[in-house]
């Protein structure tokens, strides 16, 4: 009987009234989807049936879709009978388990833990009801077994009307978006009757990478905190995890081919990360079309590197005698490139992303300018006294090594600063917070791609509604043409770990890091703080 | 591993020696928590004068006990004497800008314990919500609360928190703020808030207590009865600040008054007028009271006995701290410790650098300061974030 409806793009018919949310229009910049065609009116559709819906379920959409038209028509929906389910046509279909998943996922969601039980006695329905949502896979390679990339496709097209609704997308990534959109439209009225109002929704984010960034280093934070910080991110229609795993403080990343990186670094065999626990979360984030990019930040930001790693950093001086202390890792030695080479052909293989984050920030340079050896070594190569050659030609290194594996590599902006050769992929993320537009614009005019952090350091708290400060963030404003503001390609919201750990990770980085999710997905005119506040309050309780 | 250290010896009683009765008292402001812990290869001691010393000495002696890499517990040979500086250590909690479960107020006490802090000041209701279930007036919290059948405090609940503090030896004082922050006091007392005026008419909306009507006052006698009679501490806190004037300014029949008593211009009189008629309804009750500062600084006649709460830092609180002692009444003081007020890194140093005393004034002046409370107001906290906010 479903698939008796045929094209299921030819039921949306629904354009009764037009409540187009303030300032939401089909967005023409960044878009990553087909246009969406006209869509053909049903029948018995009743036109002219007023415009000005009054469901409450807008108020709580974020990020807000690019296109929104609802109207005042409710279905119902009854538990045990409602289904999500692969439409005709589709390219996916049981098989599918990204899909899978995310139908139960959903399903949940909506109508919560249930003791609904599967259809027994029907009560005759007051109400026009929504028996199913079919979801229509359009490319002919759905992405079921895949990874999410940079480039799929997260748009989707979801019509909601009697007695189907239709949500087709060019990928499962769209997918997944557009659930998350279909679950925040289902309300419950005063009885506990679960409603959905009659709505056309096209969508599809303005930005391609949407990050948050978490520090595992200075604090470990346990495997649960991670997933259900990804379940958060899902909510909010972020897409990458930006895994700051190791750092100074401690190297909790269990290496097959070092084991005594973690044995000796970690801040205790209790405190690492699991080949195994590392792939529960790269597969919990891509069921939720989340990317895993892990950063193994080098040369600096190294020290717990150095405790299983004999001869890697870079021994300090104290005029003639080793002082004791460690710096950076060194960058004379063969040996450290047989080190880098060998455990970036692991970090390679463990982490399917095609993007590997490799640092670069904050090089001191004091321990090197320490040490005899390394001072010979800058008078061999003709650096001079300028240190900033010795970081780039180490850099240069590693981005060689890590390309030959095939990946590509996002670096933090010193390196761009820095005057390193990259690749013409690199993405370089720009974080320091003076003048942060025009690093934009000079990161962007040398023709790199670029992602935005710098405003967005959530570890940064203050009293009050910080929010709007994050949410008020214009990330292309920046001097440059047109061309240069596409190399910018998002953003991501920083939770580093200095005073987070799993006591207070979730209420700090919720629902702040929001106001950066639907800065980064929504379209640019959507800037208003009233209408903004109304729906991340209904969302903020709608995570909890 | 066996024993490398055969001194050790196993220990297997602390013995607890409470000289003065009281374990089925409440704990007040002159309790007596001191304690003496002696710990030797011969015996475990714990005296105290009173059963609050013990329970503090409980919580030292559980501190000390540590753990080896073998997993055996031991206590190093210690002596400890050992009393609190201030009498009144306090942490306050808001719940009504939002509803606390009654597990995260037990949660709270559990670790107010563990810190020795032994006051909850309860600011229970305020403008945004009424949780407090009043038998005498059942629809305060019927129709103030955000949702009367789930964010409420029962009598129960009530008596719960204040059975659980007493058993860690802590006093919960309950705030009643009056004549200010009343806003949700209004849809369940009609006839109690001022209607405010726009011109000749009335407005729709509502200000602070009306002070001028007898049922004001009627009303303050029979909920301070209940309240009074609820909450055992002796110190009820009443109040008393932020007292916006411009709602009393509008309405006509209140201006009468004004002139009617010649207090003139000046609307602090009119605040005094109820202030001093709400402290001596308490009084006649049989309770001391706290109050916010503004009731000392707007020169409200209160009791010798009543206890000035600094919070405020524009006049400077130091300044603030000199000049109610100074008229000898006693200081408690929050200034400095709102917690609520969150920073990046590690503010707790500036909240521990605090030094109580540190403002001008004689010998007699600084005994009047009797401790300080953590404030954690509630506009920005819930259940979800309290606890990491707050530790």
């Amino acid at each position: 009987p479903r698939s008796a409806m045929g094209r299921a793009m030819g039921l949306a018919g629904l354009l009764l009234g037009l409540l187009l949310v303030p300032a939401v229009l089909l967005s023409t910049s960044l878009g990553r989807g087909d246009p969406p065609p006209e869509p053909e009116l049903g029948l018995g559709l009743g036109l002219g049936e007023g415009p000005l819906a009054a469901a409450a379920a807008e108020d709580s959409l974020w990020p807000l879709p690019q296109s929104l038209r609802t109207s005042r028509r409710q279905l119902q929906l009854a538990p045990d009978r409602f289904q999500l389910v692969h439409g005709a046509g589709s390219s996916a279909g049981p098989g599918c388990g990204i899909l899978q998943d995310a139908f139960r996922r959903y399903y949940e969601y909506i109508f919560g833990q249930s003791r609904w039980r599967s259809p027994g006695r029907r009560w005759p329905s007051l109400r026009r009801e929504l028996s199913q949502l079919q979801v229509v896979i359009a490319a002919p390679e759905p992405g079921c077994d895949s990874y999410p990339r940079l480039a799929s496709s997260e748009a989707y097209y979801l019509t909601i009307a009697e007695p189907v609704a239709v949500l087709k997308a060019d990928e499962v990534w769209g997918a997944l978006r557009g659930l998350e959109t279909f679950s925040q439209l289902v309300h419950e009225d005063d009885y506990g009757s679960f409603l959905v109002n009659e709505s056309v929704i096209y969508d599809f984010p303005r930005f391609a990478h949407r990050g948050i960034l978490l520090d595992t280093s200075r604090h470990y934070l346990p495997l649960k905190s991670i997933l259900t910080n990804l379940d958060a991110m899902a909510f909010n229609k972020f897409n990458v995890l930006h895994w700051h795993i190791v750092d100074d403080q401690s190297f909790p990343y269990q290496s097959m081919y070092f084991p005594e990186l973690s044995n000796k670094g970690a801040y205790s065999y209790n405190h690492i990360y699991t080949p195994t626990d590392v792939r529960l979360v790269i597969e919990y984030a891509r069921l939720r079309g989340i990317r895993v990019i892990p950063e193994f930040d080098t040369p600096g930001h190294t020290q717990s590197w150095g405790k299983g790693q004999k001869d890697l950093l870079t021994p300090c001086y104290n005029g003639e005698q080793p002082s004791g202390s460690f710096g950076p890792i060194n960058p004379i030695w063969n040996s450290t490139y047989d080190f880098m080479t060998k455990f970036f052909k692991e970090i390679s293989s463990v982490f399917p992303d095609a993007y590997i984050h490799l640092g670069g920030d904050e090089v001191s340079f004091d321990c090197w300018k320490s040490n005899p050896d390394v001072k010979d070594f800058m008078k061999e190569q003709g650096f001079g006294i300028d240190y900033a050659k010795l970081e780039s030609y180490y850099i240069q290194k590693i981005l060689d090594i890590v390309s030959s594996y095939n990946k590509g590599y996002m670096v933090w902006q010193e390196v761009f600063d820095n005057k390193a050769q990259l690749k013409p992929d690199t993405v370089v993320e720009v974080w320091m917070a003076n003048n942060y537009a025009h690093e934009l614009s000079s990161v962007t005019q040398a023709g790199f791609t670029a992602i935005l952090a710098a405003p967005w350091y959530l570890d940064y708290i203050s009293y009050g509604q910080d929010w709007k400060k994050y949410y008020s963030v214009e990330p292309c404003n920046f001097p440059g043409s047109e061309k240069q503001k596409k190399l910018l390609i998002g953003g991501e919201a920083c939770l580093w770990g200095e005073f987070v750990d799993a006591t207070n990770l979730t209420p700090r980085l919720w629902p702040r890091a929001s106001a950066v999710g639907e800065r980064l997905w929504s379209s640019s005119n959507v800037t208003d703080l009233q209408d903004a506040y109304k729906r991340l309050s209904n969302h903020r309780c709608r995570m909890l | 591993a066996e024993s490398k250290q055969p001194w050790r010896k196993p220990c297997t009683e602390l013995s607890v020696l409470v000289s003065t009765p009281g374990c089925d008292g409440f704990p007040s402001l002159n309790s007596n928590e001191s304690y003496k812990l002696h710990i030797s290869r011969d015996s475990l001691l714990l005296y105290a004068d009173a059963v609050w010393g013990a329970l503090r000495g409980l919580e030292t002696f559980s501190q000390l006990v540590g753990r080896d890499e073998d997993g055996t517990y031991y206590v190093n040979e210690t002596e400890i004497v050992d009393s609190p500086r201030f009498p009144h250590r306090g942490l306050l909690l808001d719940t009504s800008r939002h509803y606390l479960p009654l597990k995260a107020i037990l949660q709270t006490l559990d670790v107010m314990a563990y810190n020795k802090l032994n006051v909850f000041h309860w600011h229970i209701v305020d403008d945004p919500s009424f949780p407090y279930e009043s038998f005498t007036f059942p629809e305060l919290s019927k129709q103030g609360a955000f949702n009367a059948m789930t964010h409420v405090y029962t009598a129960s609940d009530v008596q719960a928190v204040i059975e659980y503090a007493r058993l860690r030896g802590i006093r919960v004082i309950a705030e009643f703020d009056t004549p200010g922050h009343t806003q949700s006091w209004g849809p369940g007392a009609p006839d109690l808030l001022t209607p405010c005026y726009l011109g000749k008419d009335p407005s729709g909306t509502y200000g602070p207590i009306n002070p001028i009507l007898k049922s004001t006052y009627q009303f303050v006698t029979s909920l301070f009865q209940e309240v009074g009679a609820v909450f055992p501490d002796y110190f009820l806190h009443l109040g008393g600040d932020e007292v916006d004037f411009t709602c009393w300014k509008s309405n006509p029949q209140i201006r009468a008054f004004m002139e009617e008593m010649g207090f003139g211009d000046d609307y602090t009189k009119l605040e005094s007028f109820y202030i001093q008629r709400l402290l001596d309804i308490v009084s006649s009750l049989g309770k001391g009271y706290m109050v916010w500062q503004e009731v000392f600084d707007n020169r409200v006649k209160v009791r010798p006995d009543t206890i000035i709460h600094v919070w405020k830092n524009s006049p400077p609180y130091k300044e603030e701290m000199a000049n109610v002692t100074k008229a000898g009444y006693r200081a408690l003081l929050s200034a400095p410790w709102y917690l609520n007020r969150i920073s990046y890194g590690q503010d707790w140093m500036a909240a521990y650098q605090v030094e109580p005393l540190d403002f001008t004034g004689a010998p007699e002046q600084k005994a009047l300061v009797i401790g300080g409370e953590a404030c954690m107001w509630g506009e920005y906290v819930d259940v979800t974030n309290l606890a990491p906010r707050l530790w």
